[in-house]
């Protein structure tokens, strides 16, 4: 088994300092209490600044701790935050690929749909912002459970319960399927609904992730299954790279810097 | 080799940016660099006009490298630009001979106050079409000008020039001291209260107004021309376009047909309305200014509604209450509650804007009781934005005698749903958001695409726009007039809160 990890004790070893007392401290207080080089403690201190955990006051040079770490227990990324920092990637994604664009995240075993760009041909098209859609058989919902713990954890109770709800012949039905098709998503790095939740109906998406990979949403296209699947009925490559540049896109904007 | 791209540079109050777009008016890659904001005294807002320009040196060139291309791919580049910010520098050496004053800066009330007072001050709106306000650079230009020693002299003598943000960058990037071509476009320059509004050109009854010498004035062009060829930065690249921010966001909606109508929600509103080639004078607090002119063409018109304070609300929620960490939250917060509880805020931080001008006026919050929750005040927040865009479209419907069917929206406030539900519900006509929501930059590239002919016409550019979200209205008609008087009655609680000073 391998050892503790020095620079996570460290790290935690700093938070505990700016915890106790005043809780404004300089890097050459923090350094020496805990006796690390100052550019030791710098490169933590400046990680930790990164996740939110640790604040600098811009006046004083000082830390203390940060908002992100008060609120540790409620949602990480506010669905409007990840609207407004997404948008320009959306509509970006909507122009390249031609079909509409929805973000989603994970609410109580369903895809709570955040934001949604129309299909570019002006026709008639309503926001479905607010929406709910099911996991299992939406793209957006197959990334979620792919990657959320959380929302596999409520899908899986409802899969306890007996069969997945069928929209048509193709939606995946039992527990195994299930494990087999998130399998591949992970594997692939996205995936795909084709005729699943309605017959004609296909969507692709990708997951959104922030600092240190977690992942915050998904982003997809949907649209007809004849624009987005080829003559063999699997989506087409050059919509599956619109949709991962978009998502990858976003990710980075939160900080996700390996994906 | 072909030139696939075109660039537009939008420098703007807080940062400059570059953008190239492909053929389509799709966004290809994007730099950005923040500049630093000044406050030496209260009411003074300045800007380095040299560190813009640095900045610009640095984003230019990245802007290219991330698309992976060469200056040689692209076709033009078109600059919007912060209005009315004003650069005085010296022709010779290329520095600037004060700080740049922005916009914002307050320092010439008292002037603006005695330039009021003249009796043949009725010249100003008749032939800018523009109220006297400290807003406008003309009083700043003669602020300068008084403040500091030989300033006029070297002015009179041609050595000191005035430009906005566009001349001074387009000066630059035609090589600065070695040949710099110095130039200014319609919407610009119809924002300085010296251009004559018809004419086009400068008039000189309003330069004997401020007293402005003419030497120092940049020659005025039309928004959309070839004004030359950059040497620095961008080599060999035509400089085809340059337009007012909010003049660029209305081309790059492409409401190039009078009754069309944009709005761009930032730090303030600006709701712009196409009135055709026919400039039409106000009588209910808007603005009339130059919309756009494409090479000889005839110049087409707008009536603007400014309104000062909308995403700034929201800024002052997060930044000096502390109520909510990021700006997008303050949707969550007001979802929390189903309505406002009775409450309403208005925000005339600095006195109210369009349709009002009263600079007197400030901020209140009513109908305060113990049952009003943050969660109502953050509703109010978002409301007030709502119902400061029904007066300004109410004070449009009456002076263009048109009522206006949709409004299209930009900016960066269009990220909030329930924000551009209430503007549908308070309005009751649809609003649109078009699929770029970089509408400033899409005009100024629109416009300098159209001068070289890498897009053919505007019908080909309209072409390009598609709606990316559209709310309806859904609020019940007597719901919505009482909400209205409310609000109006907050209005009127908020005027003469200032009190005049003795003397």
């Amino acid at each position: 088994m391998p050892g503790p990890v020095q620079s996570i004790e460290r790290a935690a070893a700093i938070l505990r300092l700016l915890a106790q007392g005043s809780g404004r401290l300089g890097l050459s207080e923090i350094a020496n209490s805990l006796g690390l080089a100052r550019g030791t403690a710098h490169g933590i201190l400046r990680t930790l600044q990164l996740v939110g955990f640790v604040e600098q006051d811009e006046a004083t040079g000082k830390y203390q701790l940060g908002a992100a770490l008060l609120h540790l227990g409620t949602s990480y990324l506010d669905v409007n935050e990840l609207r407004s920092r997404a948008i320009n990637w959306a509509d970006a994604l909507a122009a390249r690929s031609g079909e509409a664009v929805r973000i989603g995240t994970h609410l109580q075993g369903k895809v709570l749909v955040v934001h949604h760009v129309f299909r570019p041909d002006d026709s008639l098209q309503t926001l479905d912002v607010g929406m709910l859609l099911p996991m299992h058989a939406t793209a957006i919902g197959k990334v979620l459970l792919a990657y959320d713990a959380n929302a596999a954890a409520a899908q899986q109770d409802a899969v306890k319960d007996g069969e997945l709800e069928q929209f048509t012949r193709r939606t995946v039905r039992t527990h195994r399927e299930m494990s087999r098709m998130l399998a591949t998503v992970r594997e692939h790095g996205w995936a795909s609904d084709v005729d699943e939740a309605g017959m004609g109906e296909a969507g692709v998406a990708a997951p959104i992730r922030g600092y240190g990979g977690l992942v915050v949403g998904a982003m997809g296209i949907s649209g007809a299954t004849e624009r987005i699947c080829d003559s063999g009925g699997r989506p087409r490559p050059d919509l599956v790279g619109y949709v991962r540049d978009a998502a990858r896109a976003v990710s980075r904007d939160l900080g996700a810097s390996r994906w | 080799m072909t030139q696939r791209y075109v660039m537009s540079i939008d420098q703007g109050t807080t940062s400059t940016r570059c953008i190239l777009f492909d053929q389509r008016g799709r966004l290809v890659s994007v730099t950005q660099r923040e500049h630093k904001q000044h406050f030496p005294r209260p009411g003074w807002v300045e800007h380095d006009a040299v560190e813009i320009w640095r900045n610009l040196e640095r984003i230019g060139p990245e802007a290219l490298a991330q698309a992976g291309i060469g200056p040689g791919e692209v076709a033009a580049v078109g600059i919007a630009n912060q209005r009315e910010t004003t650069v005085l520098w010296d022709r010779r050496t290329g520095v600037p001979v004060t700080p740049a004053v922005v916009w914002q800066d307050t320092r010439t009330d008292t002037l603006v106050d005695e330039l009021s007072r003249r009796p043949d001050a009725h010249v100003v709106r008749e032939r800018c079409g523009l109220p006297l306000a400290t807003y406008f650079s003309a009083p700043t230009v003669r602020w300068l000008l008084d403040d500091t020693d030989g300033l006029r002299e070297r002015a009179e003598r041609g050595e000191v020039l005035f430009g906005t943000m566009e001349s001074w960058l387009i000066w630059n990037l035609t090589g600065g001291p070695d040949g710099g071509v110095h130039v200014t476009d319609v919407t610009n320059a119809s924002r300085t209260l010296l251009m004559n509004l018809r004419d086009l050109d400068w008039d000189p009854v309003l330069l004997g107004f401020f007293g402005i010498p003419r030497a120092m004035l940049p020659e005025i062009r039309p928004s959309s021309e070839t004004y030359g060829v950059a040497r620095r930065v961008l080599p060999g690249v035509r400089i085809s376009a340059a337009l007012g921010d909010q003049q660029a966001a209305l081309f790059g909606q492409t409401c190039f047909h009078r009754g069309e109508a944009k709005c761009t929600y930032g730090t303030g509103a600006f709701l712009l309305l196409n009135t055709g080639t026919e400039p039409v004078a106000s009588t209910h607090g808007l603005l009339t200014t130059v919309g756009y002119q494409i090479g000889d063409q005839p110049a087409v018109y707008a009536l603007e509604g400014s309104i000062a304070i909308t995403g700034a609300l929201v800024q002052w929620f997060r930044d000096r209450l502390g109520i909510i960490s990021t700006a997008p939250e303050i949707e969550t917060l007001a979802r929390t509650v189903d309505d406002n509880g009775g409450c309403y805020i208005v925000p005339a931080f600095s006195g109210l804007f369009a349709p009002h001008w009263r600079s007197e006026a400030r901020g209140v919050i009513v109908g305060l009781t113990s049952y009003i929750t943050k969660g109502h005040l953050a509703r109010a927040v978002l409301e007030a934005t709502g119902w400061q865009t029904r007066e300004v479209v109410d004070a449009m419907n009456a002076d263009a005698g048109i009522a206006l069917t949709t409004l299209k929206v930009d900016g960066g406030m269009t990220s909030d749903n329930l924000l551009m539900q209430f503007i549908a519900d308070v309005l009751d006509v649809p609003v649109v958001r078009p699929m770029v929501a970089e509408t400033v930059s899409l005009g100024a590239a629109y416009a300098a695409g159209l001068a070289v002919g890498y897009w053919p016409d505007l019908e080909g550019l309209r072409r390009h726009w598609h709606r990316a979200a559209q709310w309806t209205p859904a609020m019940d008609p007597k719901r919505r007039e009482d909400e209205y008087d409310n609000w109006r009655r907050a209005v009127e609680r908020a005027f003469d809160w200032i009190k005049p000073t003795a003397g």
